[in-house]
């Protein structure tokens, strides 16, 4: 049976899509999902280093599509998990190396042998973002609780569903809920009000994440609390489990939110 | 009617309140002057029939299903007997 694809996108850049990819795929790996991580960020590749994998590239996404390796060839497995894939970019190329139709051959062709395909994608709005969404499924849209990322991702919802991707789903990330509670950060329900999407996931600032990328080993890896936990709860929600959200309603949000996340 | 909000000028709310105008020329292309002709030609058009209290209307561009919506909020005056 042929898997699912995702793009994980947001306009804006650097509110946090290569660590969303690294972690959400290394935790369906770990739940024994068969898991493709492609790095459409041509020209500027991170995905393998956040993964620790950076060693191991032979080939890249531009030698899939110029016919100078096969598909299998260019996929690194990696270091922890047998069942994870990664399609390193290209650095020394630019975006339009890839075209969307070839992007969507080779995600069809990934999907024939993988539960989920994942796809990084770039910052912006662009080629690279083209190429990003032309094989995927279904869309996650990452945004920090910021009014330029918030804007951009609203943007985003706009293009994905003229691109005929439906029902775009947010990530909000870099959540800090003593802000919140201080009303210096816009809260997950101002949020999700303004754009009018399903929220997939909520995930706090965490210095862990620094501290990983450092080290090449995604949060979910080791027993995280804060940020491993909500990176897991969005690949269980991802593979179909019903994962609670604390009731949005509820005033007392975050100080539960506070509890959970420093106690489970 | 909405009821009037109570004026809450945190970060948040700030934050929360420019988006929302952000979004509004964002989302249907409008300038924030074509805005303003907008709200003074529906406030005409309105005052011809009701009494409107009009330094509180608001507008907003709302996301509904695949639909946008613009929602407008034009606070009456209450009548004096
Ligand atoms: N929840 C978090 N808590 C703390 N730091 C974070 C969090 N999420 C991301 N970061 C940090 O933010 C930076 C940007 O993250 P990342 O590279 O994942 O963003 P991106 O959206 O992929 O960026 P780009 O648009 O450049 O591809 C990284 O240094 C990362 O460690
Ligand atoms: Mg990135």
């Amino acid at each position: 049976m042929a898997g699912k694809a995702l793009v994980i996108t947001s306009g804006k850049g650097g509110v946090g899509k290569t660590t969303t990819v690294a972690n959400i795929g290394t935790a369906l790996a770990m739940m024994d999902h068969r898991v493709c991580l492609i790095d459409a960020d041509i020209g500027l590749r991170n995905l393998d280093v956040v993964m620790g994998l950076e060693n191991r590239i032979v080939y890249d996404i531009v030698d899939v599509v110029e016919d100078n390796c096969r598909l299998e060839q260019a996929l690194i497995r990696d270091k922890r998990h047998k069942n994870l894939f990664l399609l390193p970019a290209a650095q020394t190329r630019d975006k339009t190396a890839v075209q969307p139709e070839q992007m969507k051959t080779l995600v069809n062709e990934l999907k024939e042998d993988m539960d989920y395909v994942i796809i990084d994608s770039p910052a912006g709005i662009e080629q690279g973002f083209k190429n990003a969404i032309a094989g995927a499924d279904f869309a996650l849209i990452v945004t920090t609780p910021e009014v330029s990322a918030v804007r951009d991702a609203d943007r985003i919802i706009g293009l994905l569903e003229a691109e005929g991707i439906k029902d775009p789903e947010v990530i909000i990330n870099r959540i800090n809920p003593e802000m919140v509670s201080r009303g210096d950060m816009m809260s997950i329900e101002d949020i999700i009000e303004i754009l009018a999407v399903k929220l997939k996931g909520i995930v706090p600032e965490d210095q862990i994440i620094v501290v990983s990328s450092n080290r090449g080993e995604p949060v979910v890896l080791k027993d995280n609390p804060k940020a491993g936990t909500a990176f897991k709860n969005i690949a269980r929600r991802i593979s179909g489990q019903e994962v609670n959200f604390i009731s949005l309603e509820d005033k007392s949000f975050f100080t539960k939110l506070k509890k959970i996340f420093s106690f489970s | 009617m909405k009821k009037k909000k109570k004026k809450d000028d945190s970060s948040k709310n700030v934050a929360k309140e420019r988006l929302q105008f952000i979004l509004v020329q964002d989302r249907i292309n409008l300038s924030p002057s074509e805005m303003e002709s907008l709200k003074k030609d529906l406030l005409q058009v309105m005052k011809k029939y009701v009494d409107v209290d009009d330094r509180e209307i608001d507008m907003e561009i709302n996301r509904e299903d695949q639909m946008m919506a613009m929602v407008a909020n034009f606070p009456l005056r209450r009548k004096e007997q």
